[in-house]
């Protein structure tokens, strides 16, 4: 057993803080959050030229072999920045897709343009009566000619508005609420009968609800298989939100206890105020927790220990309730200030919420944990 | 003991109920429930209708406009109100200033202020928070320096709520400093047109904009704005901030919003089921209830110490404390009961603009805006920190 981080660990992560310190100072994260397309095409070129979007990927389709504690020190170390790139939709989500389902022919077509930044890749799976249940898909691809034809809405697609090519999670066959059946596709952003509403997410990142009809897709691997693949993906992808939160979270206690620090009211620093004290010291004890179980599951889902999913949950569950409570804290601590848009905390806090509304809240994370006992 | 109302109470009660029902706009219920500010000239005109009914300020005495209604009535007024789903009327001219004016005021201010309070046609703001003065205001460091018959005042106020939409704004100013800070504080009323007088926005997290910073650049105003006496502020704002707390615990309200969340987590889909057929789902909205249940028995218990005639001190630091964590809790949960859209947030001005339609589902516009806006109900008016400071004082006798 061992938590402590390797040499290549290490030095990824000091890339990625040096490139936090040059490129997403506060001012300039908000700039970009403001531009239409909601971050930046160069940022997205160092991801790539920096291997980090390569990292997740195998050898022998490209990529840098790396495991979750690897994406976890990568994506810890993006939290300190709330950085805006899409590492998830297009790496962590689009591609890591392709690569668990495509045909060697796809592989190779589409995934080094994905690790070179080339191409940006959305992974469209969530749909508005499904909540959280990865299975439950009402969309539906059906054979016409040579390929399918997909019909259906999508709901809170991560970053569809810039992505060339949107991954589309349909029903080939069974019920709505079946297992079974489902195919993922691959659906040009361009395509017929596709079209989008997009939307800001409450973190400054993008979002877009999708139609389909008769859009035309390309069957990603084979028929019906796509829900295990599906659920790998999710669970990794879990893993590197929850490290990022973790990163986030330790952000917010950086700001606040340099806060608590200068303030003064009453003659001296606020965090001179034992309760102010202990509330910092309730903060920490909920980021300690939320480090430790999502090191421990970033090293178990490396492992391959079977059954993981109910892991994933007590880890998500964890750090959703850390998330608030950290976060929350943060804001408070900081009276008025906190409430501003023009200072940080609050675009920590509101990264914090989006994190506990994805891949599964709290209370779907709590129920699962408990279906499993 | 007793727990039921007077037959003529109950009466009341309809009669309040049923006019809020027929004439309260929709378009201000709208915004309302979602959890949106209202618009200026939409509270202004509700506030209008209110007055015109003689219902505007039932924490006035009648004879300068006031209902008269005994402790009883006020609390069947304010319930049925906001069960009503009305938003609260505006408190700084209402609930803050109008009563430091008819208390403290001189009978040409009392002529000069109050009808105009009554009838919405002056809009209010509060310059009592600085910025080195939030908890500790009696820091406060706007001055105020005598000058034939006016005062010239410089400083910096900030946190005043809707400085931009106001005509007056009452302020605190130190007129003396070699002396106790509380000492060394008057109240006086600005003239929002006055030259000096700059307004700038501060966008908050929800990205709206209700919050200013308010500088004042040898701004002369008149000495006949002076509330009371010079030096005695202190005591006129401490009585001001002690009329903010009444129906600080937000009971009726936060039942209103409670209401709503079950609607919401009613027709939110989860697969096959829906989110109110979750077990623990449902135990969440249980908890808050039972909570707010107990927050209900508190407070009509200290409403019928208060009929007894004793003095309530702690007891409003508790409601406060408690009413602003239940309605956070409340706001949170309807923005997790979105489930993944609660990812989506576009702030008010630029949503009504939108031309493809609303995002999502239809009740998803304006929770995450008030989620976000509610995380200040444990900061504004005295922080959760500096309310336990004042019960923990309380017990220790
Ligand atoms: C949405 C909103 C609207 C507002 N509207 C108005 C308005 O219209 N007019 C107006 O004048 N003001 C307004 N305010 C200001 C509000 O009253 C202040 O924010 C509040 O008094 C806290 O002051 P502060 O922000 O300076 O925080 P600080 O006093 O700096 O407090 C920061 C943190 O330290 C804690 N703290 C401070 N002292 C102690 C202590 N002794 N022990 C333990 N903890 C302590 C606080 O609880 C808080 O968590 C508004 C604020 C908000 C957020």
């Amino acid at each position: 057993m061992d938590f402590e981080l390797s040499q290549e660990q290490i030095m990824l992560r000091d890339s990625v803080v040096r490139f936090v310190q040059d490129h997403y100072d506060f001012a300039q994260r908000k700039a970009l959050a403001q531009t239409v397309l909601g971050h930046s095409d160069e940022n997205w070129k160092i991801f790539a030229e920096m291997g980090w979007l390569a990292l997740p990927f195998a050898e022998e389709n490209g990529g840098l072999g790396g495991q979750a504690v690897d994406v976890a020190v990568l994506t810890e170390a993006l939290g300190s920045g709330i950085t805006l790139e899409p590492l998830f939709s297009s790496a962590l989500l689009g591609g890591r897709m392709v690569e668990t389902l495509g045909s060697d022919t796809q592989k190779s077509a589409i995934i080094p343009s994905v690790l070179a930044g080339e191409t940006k890749l959305a992974l469209a799976y969530s749909e508005p009566n499904a909540r959280f249940v990865l299975t439950y898909v009402e969309t539906t691809a059906e054979r016409s000619g040579e390929g399918f034809v997909l019909n259906g809405r999508k709901s809170v697609v991560l970053q569809a508005a810039s992505a060339d090519r949107i991954i589309v999670v349909a029903r080939t066959s069974g019920g709505v609420a079946d297992a079974k059946g489902l195919s993922a596709f691959v659906v040009d952003a361009e395509a017929s009968g596709l079209r989008r509403q997009d939307y800001p997410t409450v973190d400054g990142q993008r979002a877009s609800d999708l139609w389909l009809e008769n859009t035309p897709g390309e069957l990603l691997g084979a028929e019906g298989c796509a829900a295990p693949a599906l659920n790998a993906v999710i669970d990794a992808a879990t893993c590197a939100v929850c490290a990022e939160a973790v990163g986030v979270m330790q952000a917010v206690l950086d700001i606040t206890k340099e806060y608590v620090s200068t303030r003064k009211q009453y003659g001296r620093a606020i965090g001179d105020n034992q309760v102010v004290q202990h509330r910092l010291v309730d903060m920490s004890i909920a980021l300690e927790e939320a480090k430790a179980i999502t090191e421990m599951t970033a090293m178990q889902l490396d492992e391959g220990v079977p059954d993981i999913s109910a892991q994933i949950s007590a880890m998500k569950v964890k750090v959703g309730d850390a998330a608030r409570f950290v976060g929350g804290q943060g804001l408070q601590l900081h009276g008025g200030i906190g409430m501003t848009d023009e200072y940080p905390v609050g675009h920590y806090y509101k990264r914090l919420m989006a994190i506990e509304a994805m891949f599964g809240d709290t209370n779907h994370h709590l129920n699962h944990f408990a279906s499993a006992i | 003991m007793e727990l039921r109302f007077s037959a003529e109470d109950l009466a009341f009660q309809k009669e309040v109920r049923t006019f809020l029902k027929e004439n309260l706009p929709a378009g201000l219920l709208d915004r309302s429930d979602r959890g949106l500010h209202p618009l200026k000239e939409d509270i202004v005109a509700w506030q209008k209708v209110l007055h015109n009914k003689g219902w505007i300020a039932p924490n006035w005495p009648v004879e300068y406009g006031g209902t008269g209604w005994s402790l009883t009535r006020k609390y069947i007024y304010d319930r049925e109100y906001f069960l009503s789903g009305a938003p609260q009327t505006i408190s700084f001219g209402l609930r803050m200033v109008g009563p430091v004016i008819f208390s403290f005021g001189t009978q040409e201010q009392k002529d000069t202020y109050l009808q105009d309070i009554l009838e919405s046609n002056t809009w209010w703001c509060q310059g009592f928070s600085e910025p080195g003065s939030g908890s500790d205001l009696a820091s406060l460091s706007t001055r105020a320096v005598r000058d034939g018959d006016a005062y010239v005042i410089n400083g910096q106020k900030i946190w005043t709520t809707f400085a931009h939409w106001a005509d007056m704004m009452f302020c605190l100013v130190r007129t003396k400093s070699d002396c106790k800070p509380q000492e060394g504080i008057s109240f006086i009323l600005i003239d929002m047109n006055s030259p000096g007088v700059e307004v700038r926005p501060i966008v908050g997290l929800d990205l709206d904009h209700t919050l200013n910073e308010v500088f004042l650049d040898n701004v002369r105003v008149p000495v006949q704005n002076l509330i009371g006496e010079e030096n005695k502020g202190w005591t006129y704002a401490k009585f001001l901030l002690g009329n903010e707390r009444s129906g600080i615990a937000r009971v009726a309200r936060s039942q209103y919003q409670l209401a709503k969340l079950k609607q919401i987590a009613g027709v939110e889909h989860q697969g096959n089921g829906l989110l109110i057929d979750d077990a623990s789902f449902r135990s969440q909205i249980a908890r808050i209830e039972i909570e707010l249940k107990a927050l209900e028995a508190m407070e009509l218990r200290y409403l019928s110490q208060e009929i007894a005639g004793r003095k309530l001190t702690a007891e409003t630091s508790i409601l406060k404390i408690r009413g602003a964590e239940i309605i956070q809790a409340i706001r949170s949960l309807t923005v997790t009961a979105l489930g993944p859209y609660g990812l989506a947030y576009e702030p008010d001005d630029v949503f009504r603009r939108r031309n493809d339609g609303p995002i999502g589902p239809e009740h998803l516009h304006g929770a995450m805006a008030d989620h976000l806006y509610q995380r200040a109900a444990t900061i504004y008016g005295g922080t959760n920190e500096i309310q336990r400071n004042i019960v923990a004082k309380a017990i220790a006798g």
